[in-house]
């Protein structure tokens, strides 16, 4: 019983980064019809900005506010880099998709390949505070702190871009733009601004989930955006492009999924499996769990 | 009276295939311009012209105003609805979320609205895309008409609606064409009859005819040469 515990409570933090990083994926698909092979370099952007600033921010004695206030100023880099991509490399570009593909991959390995030749390929390692590698007893299972972190962090940013997407106006710009981003302008509205806007929350939501890793994993390294980005590329098409709840339900399966298979089958297949269920998914339902998009 | 609208020269291509060849007329202010012309003449690429949606060479301007280079949601704010041809509501949006996206600079004229068409009210919490066509239909007109334009541009908005909803659309035609300038591209002729100051008449992606509606409409024989039908029933049935 404690172990399947610990493998639910630890799939659930892995789906939660899953779901941070698909969240944003899947709205800049849904409204701008971007496959943005970049996003993972936002994370990796987020985590190094984060672990440089944790280096800068070396004369605050408390462990738990350098890194809370290194984290602030990374998820802003990170939500920062995205909005800049945006405006300068993909704005040209709307409407012609292989070239988005291409400039994105490219931009991709060339920021992997910028951090891995400033700070070299070593993993890094974040100063965190002791109550997150410390462990809590659920129903006999001893769970690492930081799992609960990561939880809770990826169901306010689930209730937050919930609220964003229902309550306000340019919520509501971005449902209705992932349904007909041209009558959208025809009703006098400059998508373009929602498009800049969804991709800094995306880069927002990428670097966090680039910071979460860093304590989830142990450290972070320049890869770390790439490997996860895959997985939540499969994440997106299983929740449905465009769906914030198909992508949050589909994160929660995956990470579990992976969990299991890994724990209960042979170490390896979670992967496997992961792409099975897609295939599954793919095969019964094209559309994803959400089964259409421009749902919030 | 002097026009509203000019179009001048308006070419446009998609891919190998030109749509318009040259499209040239005007809309008086005040009062219904119905364009007319049998199906895939070029008026629905017209009416994207003039919102910016299709790439035009040539000249439109809005009381002088050049849309040619503008962005469509410049255009927009400079004044022109649009009421696009397949009712494109946002089926994932309520009816009011719908009226609420197309709000601009304030002052959105709801009353108006649900004046004309009061089911909108009662409906505002439903998914437009649960909504019949006929109702879907009413949510785009309504949707242009809740800000205060200079011209509206309604596409086709009787296609595929059941005789009852066309008087009901046509009454409402009425009724906005006392409010903006509408440039009202539409085959039932007995609407054009009962709305249209003006008619323009496109044949290839040429402009054939342009005149008073009475004139044109009296006259079945021209109506046959120009539009391929005898105009007779379908006038009756809606006046």
């Amino acid at each position: 019983m404690s172990t399947l515990v610990l493998l639910t409570i630890t799939g659930l933090g892995l789906g939660a980064m899953y779901f941070l990083i698909a969240s944003g994926l899947s709205l800049i698909y849904g409204l701008m019809g971007v496959l943005n092979f970049a996003h993972g370099a936002f994370l990796t952007v987020g985590a190094y900005a984060t672990w440089w600033l944790q280096g800068v921010l070396d004369g605050i004695e408390s462990t738990a506010v350098s890194f809370v206030l290194a984290a602030a100023l990374g998820l802003l880099v990170g939500a920062a880099v995205a909005a800049l991509v945006e405006l300068v490399l993909i704005r040209p570009l709307y409407q012609r998709h292989i070239e988005q593909v291409l400039v994105t991959v490219g931009l991709a390995l060339a920021i992997t390949a910028l951090v891995q030749g400033i700070w070299g390929a070593d993993a890094r390692v974040y100063a965190v505070p002791d109550w997150t590698i410390d462990t809590t007893e659920v129903l006999g299972a001893a769970i690492p702190n930081d799992r609960f972190v990561e939880i809770a962090t990826a169901a306010v940013v689930l209730i937050g871009l919930q609220l964003f997407l229902r309550r306000t106006r340019y919520g509501l710009i971005v449902r209705a733009g992932v349904e007909n981003r041209a009558m959208v302008t025809a009703l006098g509205i400059d998508v373009r601004r929602a498009f800049t806007l969804v991709f800094a929350i995306g880069g927002l939501a990428a670097a966090l989930a680039g910071v979460l890793s860093g304590i989830y994993f142990g450290s972070i390294d320049p890869e770390r955006g790439t490997s996860l980005l895959i997985f939540a590329f499969i994440v997106v098409v299983i929740g449905g492009l465009g769906s914030i709840g198909g992508s949050a339900v589909a994160a929660v399966v995956v990470g579990l999924l992976q969990q299991y298979a890994n724990y209960y089958a042979s170490s390896g297949l979670g992967d496997l499996s992961v792409v099975l269920l897609l295939a599954v998914v793919l095969l019964l339902r094209p559309a994803g769990l959400s089964g259409s998009t421009a749902t919030a | 009276m002097s026009a509203l609208l000019e179009l001048r020269d308006l070419h446009v291509f998609y891919g190998q295939s030109h749509v318009l060849q040259g499209v040239s007329f005007d809309v008086r202010a005040g009062g219904v311009t119905a364009l007319l012309g049998r199906n895939g003449v070029g008026k629905t690429t017209t009416c994207r012209a003039i919102m910016g949606l299709a790439e035009p060479r040539g000249k439109i301007a809005l009381g002088g105003h050049d849309l040619t280079r503008l962005p469509t949601h410049r255009i927009v704010r400079l004044g022109i609805g649009y009421v696009p041809e397949d009712r494109d509501v946002f089926a994932g949006l309520t009816v009011a979320e719908n009226l609420r996206l197309a709000e601009r600079n304030g002052g959105a004229r709801y009353e108006l609205v649900y004046d004309l068409f009061p089911e909108l009210r009662e409906r505002g919490r439903q998914l437009a895309g649960t909504l019949s066509g006929g109702q879907q239909q009413m949510l785009t007109i309504a949707r242009a008409l809740l800000n205060e334009n200079r011209l509206l541009l309604v596409d086709e908005p009787t296609k595929g609606l059941a005789p009852l909803l066309v008087t009901e659309v046509a009454h409402a035609l009425e009724r906005i064409g006392e409010l903006a300038t509408v440039l009202l591209v539409e085959q039932n002729l007995g609407v054009v009859r009962r709305v249209a100051r003006d008619v323009v008449v496109l044949d290839a992606g040429k402009v054939v005819h342009a005149g008073p509606a009475g004139e044109l409409l009296s006259d079945p024989a021209r109506v046959r040469g120009l539009l391929g039908v005898s105009g007779g029933r379908e006038v009756r049935s809606i006046a």
